[in-house]
C-alpha cells in the first residue's frame, strides 16, 4: 500500500480537534436543552385528547421525522435568509438541532408518559392537587424514569449529529478534522483520532446517564 | 345529627349511557353508608361523582353546604375553576381499589405530598404528622419503605393514611378490598373499622357484604342507577323489601 501511519501532524493539531469537540458539545447542549422544554410540552400535547393539541403536535413530530436532518440545515442556513430571517452559522445549527431533537425528545417523552397509570392523577387529584402540580411532582418524575433507557439512545444520536454542523462550516469537530485532513494530508490518521474522540464521548454520555438511571431507581 | 352530604337529583352520562338516572340521599355527620349493588349500577360513578373524578351533567352536591363541582348563575350551570374544584376535592379523602400510591415516593413521601402542595405545610411538620397517620395504620416501621416494597395490604393501608392526613370531612373507600389476597383484606378492614369507631363519616363501595353489615350504619343498595332501597343494614340484609335486593344478596357472599 505504501502508506507509513504517522500521527504526529495530527497530535499536533489535536488542540484543534479538542476546541472542535467543545463545541460538538456545546452545541448539542444547548440544542437539546432547547429540546428538551419544548419536547416535553409537545410530549403533553401529543397525548392531550383535544384535537387542538394533538393534531398539531402529531403534525409537527410526523414532518421533522421524515427530514433528513442535513436537509433541515442546509434549509436553515441558506434559504431562510433568502426569506428574510438570517442567522449566523452556529445560531442556525443549535435552532435546526432544537427544532430536530424537539421532535424526536418528545417521542422519547411521549412513550415514557404512556405506561403512567390513570390512577395516580386521580390519586393526586382526590388529595387535592392541581393538574400542574400532578405534572411537576408525579407524572414528570416517572415519565422520565420510564424514558431514560432510550433518552440515553436519543441524546447520543443527537451529539452525533452535530458533526452535520460541518456541512455550514461551524468549526465543529468534523470541519477541524476536516480542516487536519486537507493541511496535512494525514488522511487516515485523522479520521481515526476524529472517530475515536467521538466514540469516547458518546462512551462517556453514556456512562453518566446509566449513573443517573441507577441514582433515580425507584427501590423494590 | 346535622346533614354533611346531600346530593339531589345526581344525572351522569357517559356519551351516550346514562349512569345514573337521578340519585338522592344524604349522609349525616358521622355516619358510615356502605353502597352495594352489582357492577354496572352506579355505586363506583356516584362515589366518584362526590369528589368531581367524574363530571355529571345534571343535579346538585352540597358538601357542609358547600356546591361542589358546579356552580348556577343566571339560570346557567357552569364547572367551577379547577383550583376552586382541586379545593373542593380536598374536603374529602378517597382510597382506590388498586391503591394508586405514588411509586417513586416512600410510604411517608406519599402521605406527605398533599400536606406540601394542598395544605402548604412546611416539609419538617408534613414528615411528622405523615408519621403520626402511619402510626395510626399500624405502619410507623414502614415510613421509610417504597410501594413496591410493601405488601397489597400495607400498600392500601398508606394509601388511607394519605387520604386521613388531609382530614378530609368524607372518606370514600372505593372497593378497597377488592384487589386484595384474601389473607390480607382483614388489616385493611381492620383500620377503616377503626375510622368509623373515631368517629369519620365515610362512604364505602365494596363487595364485602359481611363487613357492610358489620360496620355501616346505613346501607344503600344501588339499582340500574337509581337507589333500589336503602336501610339499616340489619333489615336490609335479612329482610329485604325488593325482589332485586333479595336477587342480589342470593348471588353474593353474604349468607
Amino acid at each position: 500500500m505504501g502508506y507509513t501511519l504517522n500521527f504526529a501532524a495530527v497530535w499536533r493539531g489535536l488542540e484543534q480537534l479538542l476546541q472542535g469537540l467543545a463545541l460538538s458539545l456545546a452545541l448539542a447542549i444547548a440544542a437539546i436543552l432547547i429540546g428538551a422544554v419544548l419536547g416535553l410540552a409537545l410530549a403533553f400535547a401529543l397525548k392531550s385528547k383535544s384535537p387542538w393539541f394533538n393534531r398539531p403536535a402529531t403534525v409537527y413530530v410526523t414532518i421533522i421525522r421524515n427530514l433528513p436532518i442535513l436537509v433541515l440545515i442546509l434549509f436553515a442556513y441558506f434559504a431562510l435568509p433568502q426569506m428574510g430571517i438570517a442567522l449566523g452559522k452556529i445560531e442556525s445549527f443549535v435552532a435546526t438541532l432544537a427544532i430536530y431533537s424537539t421532535a424526536y425528545l418528545a417521542e422519547v417523552f411521549r412513550a415514557g408518559l404512556q405506561t403512567i397509570p390513570r390512577g395516580l392523577t386521580e390519586a393526586g387529584l382526590a388529595i387535592g392537587l392541581t393538574n400542574g402540580q400532578i405534572r411537576r411532582s408525579i407524572i414528570i418524575p416517572l415519565m422520565l424514569r420510564n424514558a431514560l433507557p432510550s433518552l440515553s439512545s436519543t441524546l447520543i444520536s443527537l451529539f452525533k449529529d452535530t458533526s452535520l454542523a460541518a456541512a455550514i462550516s461551524v468549526p465543529e469537530l468534523t470541519f477541524e478534522a476536516r480542516k487536519i485532513n486537507v493541511e496535512t494530508f494525514r488522511v487516515i490518521e485523522t479520521w481515526i483520532v476524529a472517530s475515536m474522540l467521538y466514540v469516547a464521548t458518546c462512551s462517556v454520555i453514556a456512562a453518566l446517564l446509566r449513573i443517573v438511571e441507577r441514582r433515580l431507581a425507584i427501590p423494590r | 345529627m346535622s346533614v354533611l352530604l346531600e346530593i339531589q337529583g345526581l344525572h351522569k352520562r357517559f356519551d351516550a349511557t346514562e349512569v345514573l338516572k337521578g340519585v338522592d340521599c344524604s349522609v349525616a355527620q358521622g355516619e358510615v353508608v356502605s353502597i352495594i349493588g352489582s357492577s354496572g349500577s352506579g355505586k363506583t360513578t356516584l362515589l366518584r361523582c362526590i369528589n368531581m373524578l367524574e363530571d355529571f351533567q345534571d343535579g346538585r352536591i352540597l358538601l357542609d353546604g358547600e356546591e361542589i363541582g358546579y356552580d348556577t348563575r343566571d339560570g346557567r350551570r357552569r364547572r367551577k375553576p379547577e383550583r376552586e374544584i382541586a379545593r373542593q376535592r380536598a374536603l374529602t379523602g378517597m382510597a382506590f381499589q388498586q391503591f394508586n400510591l405514588f411509586p417513586h415516593l416512600t410510604a411517608a413521601g406519599n402521605v406527605m405530598l398533599g400536606l406540601i402542595k394542598t395544605k402548604r405545610m412546611a416539609k419538617e411538620a408534613a414528615h411528622q404528622l405523615a408519621l403520626h397517620w402511619l402510626e395510626r395504620v399500624g405502619l410507623a416501621d414502614r415510613a421509610d419503605r417504597y410501594p413496591g416494597q410493601l405488601s397489597g395490604g400495607q400498600q392500601q393501608r398508606v394509601a388511607i393514611a394519605r387520604a386521613i392526613a388531609m382530614q378530609p370531612k368524607l372518606m370514600l373507600f372505593d372497593e378497597v378490598t377488592s384487589a386484595l389476597d384474601p389473607e390480607l383484606v382483614g388489616e385493611v378492614l381492620q383500620v377503616i373499622k377503626g375510622l368509623a369507631a373515631d368517629g369519620m363519616t365515610m362512604i364505602l363501595v365494596t363487595h364485602e357484604m359481611r363487613f357492610a353489615f358489620e360496620v355501616s350504619s346505613r346501607v344503600i343498595f344501588m339499582n340500574g342507577g337509581v337507589i333500589g332501597e336503602e336501610g339499616d343494614p340489619k333489615t336490609m340484609f335479612v329482610a329485604p323489601k325488593t325482589e332485586r335486593l333479595a336477587e342480589f344478596l342470593k348471588t353474593s357472599s353474604f349468607n
